[in-house]
């Protein structure tokens, strides 16, 4: 493998010359990750769609999707065909270019994201030093795509969710930062490998995050469902009284590009929540255990795969929100309780304690 | 030419192209639009300068809170661009004198012997494993920890001052206690009457039902 690449990069650097070839070499490297990324994700959220209808299916005991193709598995390719056909329609006084240009504000950040998150210990397209602040700077863009189609459809329904979504993701976005300052804290770090890292050791499941910091990864995963707008707090989307909400007025792939948007932040809630509280690649099991106590990037994937599952069983069970309920949960409940639990943490990384038993677990490294 | 002083010469294009959008453009919500892109490209400059923590710090305040608060309040104004048009020759000499003071400053500013071209220039590439966070934050807890300080404090009795300020209890608006509806039980709530039928249940036929 690594041969491969060193032959790859000498015959860019003979091709382009000493100067230009690095260059080329380091496009050549930055695509084929970027590529590796992102095709893996998009098929992932064209799939979870799939998987989301049978699990909401499964728990309300009815079949979900199950006509296209065997048990219906071609069902995401006939949607994406579908609405690859359906005709874009523009309202009647809408900011016609503000209009087209929300859903690629949605997903560039969505996607963007991605560059900075780990999968294995070198397995990150940029290895950046801030990357956990990088994940937070940039998903925090994402909101501009709703705001901007709420704003440029010049419908009343659109506008109203646009708002609502607003002050939602502000008032979320709080929590969900003091709660990763807690695991900046514990991790000593802003760079997301090296987080994962400080969590590897003898006791397996325990030495992650999700034990000392529990108030943190329950506020940051809530705090993630109402940042991406998903039930219970998806009152912006709001069916019952705003008809579909921010995306009301698009039609075909403009619509499917704020879906994309939508599932890929859900994933990556899903990753972040993976990587700083359960340990990302780590296994759960002791290291003396073999194969099971290895390391991987597929123990990554089942914890990616419970918090994916978690969002759906989220929104099979509760009903939605009242929009002041809200409010007062972000504001009243999670800022509060997280500012506490910073406190606490700190006190818990002193010294006296960080070296007693079962504080030394994680802090005494 | 290196593929960094490109980079800067199209950041720095688009950043004054923005700024200068922000005070031309007639409609106030492509204004702030305009200001979220011209921070998000000094975010970009700032990068260049190896500055990551100021950059993402940048970005995830100004563009990810403060500009979402602004354009949430100027989406909801309805102004009439028209009348605010109307005394723009009237107040045109005043507002020429400040924006020529403000000219000034920062000519002398940059005119001067700390801040001039031959002045501080970017440190360079930082060596392997030179964390940029790091070094800021010991700079702030260490060096400058009571202007920081200060700086915290002043902002937290803004905050209060603010909310001090904005904060009134109007009579007609109706409020709930989550804390009182969670401690409704069936007891207090509900009273189960027992009561004699008016007549007798009419008999259902065998087998029948609804």
């Amino acid at each position: 493998m690594t041969q491969w690449i060193g032959a790859a990069q000498d015959m860019l650097q003979g091709w382009f010359g000493p100067v230009w070839g690095t260059h080329a070499w380091s496009l050549a490297k930055s695509l084929a990750g970027i590529v590796a990324v992102l095709v893996p994700l998009l098929l992932t959220v064209l799939y979870y769609q799939l998987v989301e209808r049978w699990v909401i299916g499964w728990i309300q005991v009815r079949k979900g999707p199950n006509r296209v193709g065997w048990k219906g598995v071609m069902q995401p390719i006939a949607d994406a065909i579908k609405l690859l056909m359906k005709e874009r329609i523009v309202p009647t006084g809408a900011s016609k270019g503000l209009f087209f240009l929300a859903p690629i504000i949605a997903v560039a950040p969505a996607l963007g994201v991605w560059a900075v998150v780990p999968f294995a210990p070198g397995w990150v397209i940029a290895d950046v030093d801030a990357g956990l602040l990088v994940v937070l700077a940039l998903s925090s863009m994402g909101v501009y795509g709703i705001i901007i189609a709420g704003w440029a459809s010049n419908s009343k329904y659109a506008f109203l969710g646009a708002m609502r979504s607003a002050a939602q993701v502000v008032a979320y976005e709080i929590a969900m930062g003091f709660a990763l300052v807690g695991a900046i804290m514990a991790g000593q770090s802003l760079n997301l490998t090296e987080i994962v890292m400080r969590q590897d050791g003898r006791y397996g499941f325990l030495e992650w995050f999700w034990l000392p910091l529990l108030p943190f990864f329950v506020v940051y995963f809530i705090a993630g469902l109402a940042e991406t707008n998903r039930h219970p707090f998806d009152v912006a989307e709001g069916e019952s009284e705003l008809v579909a909400g921010f995306h009301v007025e698009y039609s075909g792939m403009t619509f499917a590009v704020f879906f994309l948007a939508e599932y890929a932040n859900m994933i990556l809630v899903s990753t972040v929540a993976s990587l700083l509280f359960l340990g990302g690649w780590l296994s759960p099991f002791p290291a003396a255990w073999g194969l099971l106590g290895a390391p991987g990037i597929g123990w990554l994937a089942v914890k990616i795969a419970f918090f994916m599952f978690l969002f759906l069983w989220v929104r099979a069970s509760f009903p939605r929100y009242r929009y002041d309920q809200i409010m007062r949960l972000g504001w009243k409940v999670f800022i509060p309780v997280t500012l506490v639990w910073i406190a606490v943490t700190g006190v818990m990384m002193l010294e006296p304690l960080a070296s007693t038993a079962p504080f030394s677990i994680w802090f005494g490294k | 030419m290196t593929i960094q002083l490109a980079a800067f010469y199209v950041c720095a294009v688009v950043l004054i192209g923005a700024a200068l959008r922000v005070i031309t453009t007639r409609n106030a919500v492509h204004a702030a639009l305009w200001l979220v892109l011209a921070f998000f490209t000094a975010a970009c400059l700032w990068l260049l300068l190896y500055a990551e923590f100021l950059a993402a710090a940048l970005v995830m305040v100004y563009v990810g809170a403060v500009m979402v608060l602004f354009l949430f309040v100027v989406m909801m104004l309805d102004i009439n661009f028209d009348k605010l048009r109307e005394g723009i020759w009237r107040h045109l000499p005043l507002a020429g004198g400040i924006g020529a003071l403000m000219a000034l400053e920062m000519a002398l500013v940059l005119g001067s012997r700390e801040f001039g071209v031959d002045g501080p220039r970017s440190p360079g590439a930082p060596p392997a494993g030179h964390s940029n966070t790091k070094e800021l934050g010991r700079l702030l807890y260490t060096d400058y920890v009571f202007p920081f300080e200060l700086a915290a404090v002043i902002l937290l009795v803004a905050i209060v001052a603010a909310i001090a300020l904005t904060l009134r209890r109007r009579k007609e608006t109706r409020y709930q206690d989550p804390a009182e509806q969670l401690a409704a039980t069936k007891a207090n709530r509900l009273k189960i009457v027992k009561d004699a039928p008016a007549r007798e249940a009419p008999a259902t036929p065998e087998g029948g039902g609804e």
